[in-house]
């Protein structure tokens, strides 16, 4: 069932810049069989009071809508029992709207440690506060045994709990236990203004801050029918370029410091780090924290920035070249990241998996081509695919896209648009959506404003809900031992996650 | 042979060296990896503010640790000293050369790490669990290497005496063999799997899940953990010690020399040991770690070299 048979006289009740359709039961059943068959990849799933919202691609990647079901009884057609991706969204859901997906195979609270003084806390009438009890799934066997590894880990890395179930050194299941980041993003967002939410949107995953902000300023833009400045709109990509340019260098040395290379991991983190301080230099803040604003951005870059900018780009793509050859040919390396940690391309598709994570396993999909905004309609850039899947081929994706990314950059300094940074922010309703692809995979904002442009309910979906689930199954069958180097080849947020 | 007031000096000598040298040997091979990787470092004393460190903290024990747990650092720690201590540094003939046989160093070592593993699982942590595992796989291999090794040095000197075999490569009679070429290589890699270094173990990772040698003394704290620590950095020291006492021999002050003799051993002590630190430091950060599931083939090569090497020496004697 494709997308346009789905919406064929379902109620629009919005259109900014894709469609909201309200749905019945029957539709929204539909919508989950399409999505359990392939016709639809599921891009999100969130609560709102008293209704849910889904948020669908086609398969030809081309369209994408969203469907909002009425939910009556305070429940919804699970959508996880046909379609395994939407049943941790669910449990989320469940855990922060209290709504009950029905029929569903896993109902244990996800975000909900137990921890909070009330279950539910965004419902209409908040619950008794859950137990702290959890069961992890089962794995029987002889000679099994279990490996519990966080929330508390040994390095500086954000917290989440692993739990192996494995036979000598290898890895039978893999069970991820996250939410430990819960910061209440979205309770913070309800009732707060424009400049309060991009603040927070901003710090909902750090390393992703950018590309946070641009998502949810084109979310607001949309919302209020405004469109940033060109020049603006050029900055943003520059700085979306250069936290992907950054992240990139330090996830390539981050994967072989993992298969203890440390080389590789010294000379990545000295070119991360002259990326950050020549973003420091010419924006004035070293991740380029709260410089897109919606309507255009804060901060303007003169000309000693650019030919700063420009200088930089040619030194780090002379440093970057030796450290390819140095990764190519370190057969010892190589041994560690070929074939480890394999996601199936199937997998892959079925999870609708973004970033390097699906473009490693053969899935296309970069939201700067499928939904091209600007200035991205003009600088197309080249997406790499490759279809083994494995840590390798994650680590090629990286490499592959940070090379482009600074072409990316060079070409879109060349001719920099002049005119205003910003236009201002009317204050109406309005709702609007954003897809923006950061570092990690695509970003999705969900925007609803009231009549003083206040924040009614924003949703923020960070690629790691799609590619979290694959990271357990791509250690399958794997030593526990190479669980850290699979984990770093995926890097995915924790805070994003957990909001 | 009366025991005179020089050889309980220079025995003495010798068995302060290694314990004072042993976190110097750690200290230098981690600084020269920082410098390596463009890093500042930490000095390469410390080690020993570590040590210092740890010796004053309170020690703190598992719930379940049994009587083993407490008792095995201090086994270790002996056991490994010793071991260290009978392999001839600057001065052959020693006092206690007579237990010097290099059996008696791979029976201590084997002990020590015998009691490391039991240790190890004694508190039923999956992590000391996985460690003592891992460890006793490599020691299956890395300890009949050894043995090869062994056999292949006792057959070309006629002895398994450390001293009489120093003695002996020093002389021209040895010649150049192709078992012993073959033995070194073996030693060396049997020394790497041994100590937990690259690429069979990073022993400075944080990731408890790679860990060989760390996973099983992760429940140790204070005074137990220097004692383990120290032993590590005394069994890196036997290990360099044992190569450049075999196989470089040259400078070594032969029994009953005089002072003079016996600094020039000290001053080409000093040498070897620096230019084996280097040479580790360079070759630990030139390569990444090794899957858990291949250390054997590494090892086995160990093994595969060292039984070569004996047959060799019994199918030619010339070879």
């Amino acid at each position: 069932m494709s997308l346009s048979a789905l919406a064929a006289g379902a109620v629009v009740a919005a259109r900014n810049p894709w469609p909201r359709y309200l749905v019945n039961e029957g539709e929204w059943r539909d919508a989950s069989a399409a999505l359990a068959d392939g016709a639809l990849t599921l891009i999100g799933l969130w609560g709102e009071v008293d209704c849910v919202h889904l948020a669908v691609l086609d398969a030809a990647q081309s369209d994408l809508a969203v469907l909002t079901l009425e939910c009556v009884e305070g429940s919804f057609p699970s959508i996880g029992a046909l379609h395994a991706p939407a049943i941790r969204f669910e449990r989320a859901v469940e855990d922060l709207f209290g709504l009950e997906p029905k029929g569903a195979i896993d109902r244990r609270a996800w975000l909900d440690h137990g921890r909070w003084s009330a279950g539910a806390p965004l419902a209409r009438t908040p619950h008794a506060a859950r137990a702290p009890s959890y069961d992890f799934l089962p794995a029987e066997g002889e000679s099994l045994h279990q490996v519990a590894v966080g929330p508390v880990h040994a390095g500086i890395i954000e917290p989440g709990h692993f739990r192996f179930t494995a036979n000598g050194d290898t890895v039978v299941r893999l069970e991820e236990r996250l939410g430990y980041a819960h910061k209440g993003v979205e309770s913070l967002m309800a009732g707060a203004d424009l400049e309060r939410g991009l603040k927070l949107a901003g710090r909902v995953s750090g390393d992703s801050t950018v590309a946070y902000a641009f998502a949810f300023a084109r979310a607001a833009e949309a919302a209020l029918g405004i469109e940033a400045p060109p020049r603006a709109q050029r900055l943003r990509a520059v700085m979306a370029e250069l936290e992907r340019l950054a992240n990139h260098f330090g996830d390539i040395g981050a994967i072989c410091n993992d298969a203890a290379f440390v080389m590789m991991h010294a000379h990545c983190s000295v070119l991360r780090e002259r990326v950050l301080r020549s973003a420091d230099a010419c924006f004035g803040h070293r991740l380029m924290r709260d410089f897109i604003l919606p309507g255009g951005v804060a901060r303007d870059i003169d000309a000693s920035g650019v030919s700063h900018l420009r200088k930089g780009l040619r030194d780090w793509r002379r440093r970057f070249r030796g450290l390819i050859t140095l990764y190519d040919e370190t057969p010892s390396l190589e041994d560690r990241t070929v074939g480890t940690g394999i996601v199936k391309p199937e997998l892959a598709r079925q999870f609708g998996a973004g970033g390097f994570v699906g473009r490693a396993s053969g899935r296309a999909f970069d939201a700067r081509t499928a939904f091209p905004y600007p200035p991205y309609d003009r600088f197309t850039p080249e997406v790499p695919v490759l279809q083994e899947g494995d840590v390798d081929a994650r680590v090629w994706i990286r490499i592959r896209e940070a090379e482009h990314g600074m072409t990316l950059i060079e070409r879109m300094l060349d001719d920099l648009p002049d005119g205003a940074l910003r236009v201002e922010t009317p204050a109406c309703a309005g709702e609007g959506m954003a897809l923006v692809e950061g570092f990690r995979g695509d970003v999705l904002v969900w925007l609803k404003l009231d009549a003083e442009a206040k924040i009614a309910r924003c949703h923020l979906r960070d690629p790691s809900w799609m590619q979290w689930p694959l990271l357990e199954a791509a250690i399958e069958g794997n030593i526990v031992g190479d669980f850290p180097l699979c984990n770093k080849s995926f890097n995915c947020s924790y805070s994003g996650h957990d909001l | 042979m009366a025991l005179t007031l020089r050889d309980l000096l220079v025995q003495g000598a010798q068995m302060a060296l290694v314990l004072i040298v042993a976190p110097l040997l750690t200290g230098a091979v981690r600084a020269i990896k920082a410098h390596l990787v463009r890093r500042q470092g930490p000095s390469i004393f410390q080690p020993y503010r570590d040590l210092a460190r740890l010796l004053r903290k309170e020690a703190t024990m598992a719930e379940n640790a049994s009587w083993l747990f407490r008792v095995a650092p201090y086994l270790i720690f002996s056991a490994t000293w010793i071991a260290a201590a009978l392999v001839p540094t600057f001065a052959a003939g020693l006092v206690f050369s007579w237990a010097a046989a290099l059996l008696a160093i791979v029976a201590l070592l084997g002990g020590a790490r015998f009691f490391l593993a039991l240790a190890g699982m004694d508190v039923g942590t999956a992590f000391g669990g996985i460690g003592a595992s891992r460890e006793v796989m490599i020691a299956a291999l890395a300890e009949p290497a050894l043995i090869m090794i062994v056999f292949t040095l006792a057959l070309i000197a006629g002895s398994t005496q450390l001293s009489t075999i120093a003695e002996f490569m020093q002389t021209p009679a040895v010649g150049l063999r192709v078992s012993l070429a073959l033995a070194l290589i073996a030693l060396i890699i049997v020394a790497i799997a041994e100590n937990s270094r690259m690429p069979i173990d990073n022993p400075a990772t944080h990731l408890e899940l790679t860990m060989v040698h760390e996973a099983m003394v992760l429940e140790y704290s204070a005074r137990h953990l220097a004692l383990i620590e120290l032993a590590s950095s005394l069994k890196l020291v036997a290990y360099i010690s044992l190569i450049a006492c075999v196989f470089l021999p040259w400078g070594i002050a032969p029994a009953a020399s005089g002072w003079w003799e016996l600094a020039i051993g000290a001053g080409a002590y000093v040498a070897k040991f620096s230019v084996c630190a280097v040479a580790l430091a360079v070759f630990e950060t030139s390569i990444a770690k090794l899957r858990v599931f291949r250390a054997p083939d590494f090892i086995g090569a160990a093994l595969m070299l060292g039984l070569l090497a004996v047959l060799l020496r019994f199918v030619s004697q010339g070879l």
